[in-house]
């Protein structure tokens, strides 16, 4: 049931993109279509999930003083793991994520759990945290990608919406991004506020 | 080569793709420390200093260690272990150093460290300026220029943002909206405004 609770918390009441605002460089920059969001979503789950396992095996291990070093390497190996499987069996994804597979070595939520979690919490539960996270990454990636794809471009997953409507391409492009994740995180901000004052 | 496409570079990281507004590298920092002029200028330059400096080195790791012997898919690993041990580096003779300046940059040091535009920079280096292991004329140049041209390109949006931002205290912006959201949809307007430079051509 714990374990469960570690899991869940990731998805909503934790999650990291709109509660608690990491990692948005790569949730901004290939939100533009679902198909790169549940992509992106997926490696970086298997990164976090990879990395908080063994930060967690050697967490009485690595010295206090050089433990940042330690997970980073950690972290950078999955994460060119991540890359090398993906150019491999999915070329076309690795191509319009681009740099940003590299660069979920940078991502705040990586580095975040490896040092706010699964450096003081054993094998099982970070594992249960790491998939949490990432779940909540993926869910609200593709959501902000919906968004952006089903009103920049006028399809969802490929799938054209309707004919009777012009895409504007604005939402597609840079200002398109940080428009939809302002105004979800104010909408966010919205319902918290309403049910606090009904409590 | 010529001069003209020196300027090319600095010209087109600085507006017409500029880190922040239009790759979203360094969303973080720029999020976070924008609330007031003076760090946010502070920050810029730490910034600037640390992806020139993150650029030399990564290329000169790329061209010397790692293409010769074909080992590009440690690019990722030698890259960030290069930065963060520069970084650190920088903050030790600084603090040594300088006192005076360790106050005002010190403590922005280590957020650098994982700051996506660092590292940015790095990768984006070496994926342009090396096609096919191989480095193209003049790559020790370019890099260091787009290294440079990366961190004035976050100077500016972090400059412009933060003197935005001192005077949203005064305004009467909805509660859900406040802070960061509100932050956002700022950028938003930005970074519309400089896309209005992806049209131009030199």
């Amino acid at each position: 049931m714990k374990l469960l609770g570690e899991f869940i918390k990731g998805l909503w009441r934790e999650n990291p993109t709109f509660r608690i605002v990491l990692g948005l460089c790569p949730t901004l920059a290939i939100s533009t279509s679902v198909f790169n969001g549940i992509g992106m979503g997926v490696a970086a789950t298997f990164v976090l999930v990879g990395s908080n396992i063994f930060v967690s095996l050697v967490r009485n291990i690595v010295p206090e003083k050089v433990r940042i070093p330690c997970y980073i390497v950690i972290i950078a190996t999955f994460v060119t793991i991540a890359d090398l499987i993906m150019k491999a069996y999915a070329p076309l994804l690795s191509r319009s994520l681009g740099m940003f597979v590299p660069l979920i070595v940078v991502n705040c939520i990586v580095l975040g759990r490896a040092e706010a979690f699964s450096s003081k919490e054993p094998p099982l539960k970070s594992v249960m945290d790491a998939l949490g996270m990432g779940v909540g990454f993926t869910w609200a990636l593709v959501l902000i990608s919906a968004i952006r794809e089903g009103l920049g471009n006028g399809t969802i997953l490929g799938i054209p919406l309707s004919s009777r409507f012009d895409p504007p391409l604005f939402m597609v492009l840079a200002p398109g991004a940080l428009l939809t994740i302002g105004l979800l995180i104010g909408a966010m901000n919205y319902f918290t506020i309403k049910k606090h004052s009904r409590d | 080569m010529d001069l003209s496409s020196y300027i090319t570079i600095i010209i087109s990281t600085v507006f017409i793709n500029n880190f922040i507004l239009s790759r979203f590298l360094g969303l973080c920092s720029f999020i976070g420390v924008s609330k007031n002029t003076g760090p946010a200028l502070s920050m810029g330059v730490a910034v600037t200093f640390v992806t020139t400096m993150a650029s030399i080195i990564s290329w000169l790791v790329y061209y010397f260690i790692l293409a010769p012997y074909h080992l590009e898919y440690l690019r990722t690993i030698s890259f960030i272990l290069v930065i963060a041990s520069f970084v650190q580096f920088t903050e030790i003779v600084i603090q040594k150093r300088s006192p005076a300046l360790y106050k005002i940059f010190g403590i922005y040091l280590p957020l650098i460290t994982v700051n996506c535009a660092v590292f940015g920079v790095a990768i984006l280096n070496t994926d342009v300026f090396f096609l096919g292991g191989r480095a193209v004329a003049g790559s020790f140049l370019k890099s260091t220029l787009q290294g440079f041209g990366a961190g004035l390109g976050y100077t500016l949006a972090m400059f412009l943002m933060s003197t935005i931002r001192e005077r949203l205290e005064y305004a009467d912006v909805p509660r859900s909206l406040k802070d960061i959201p509100i932050t956002f949809i700022i950028a938003s307007l930005m970074s519309m405004a400089f896309l209005g430079f992806s049209g131009f051509k030199i």
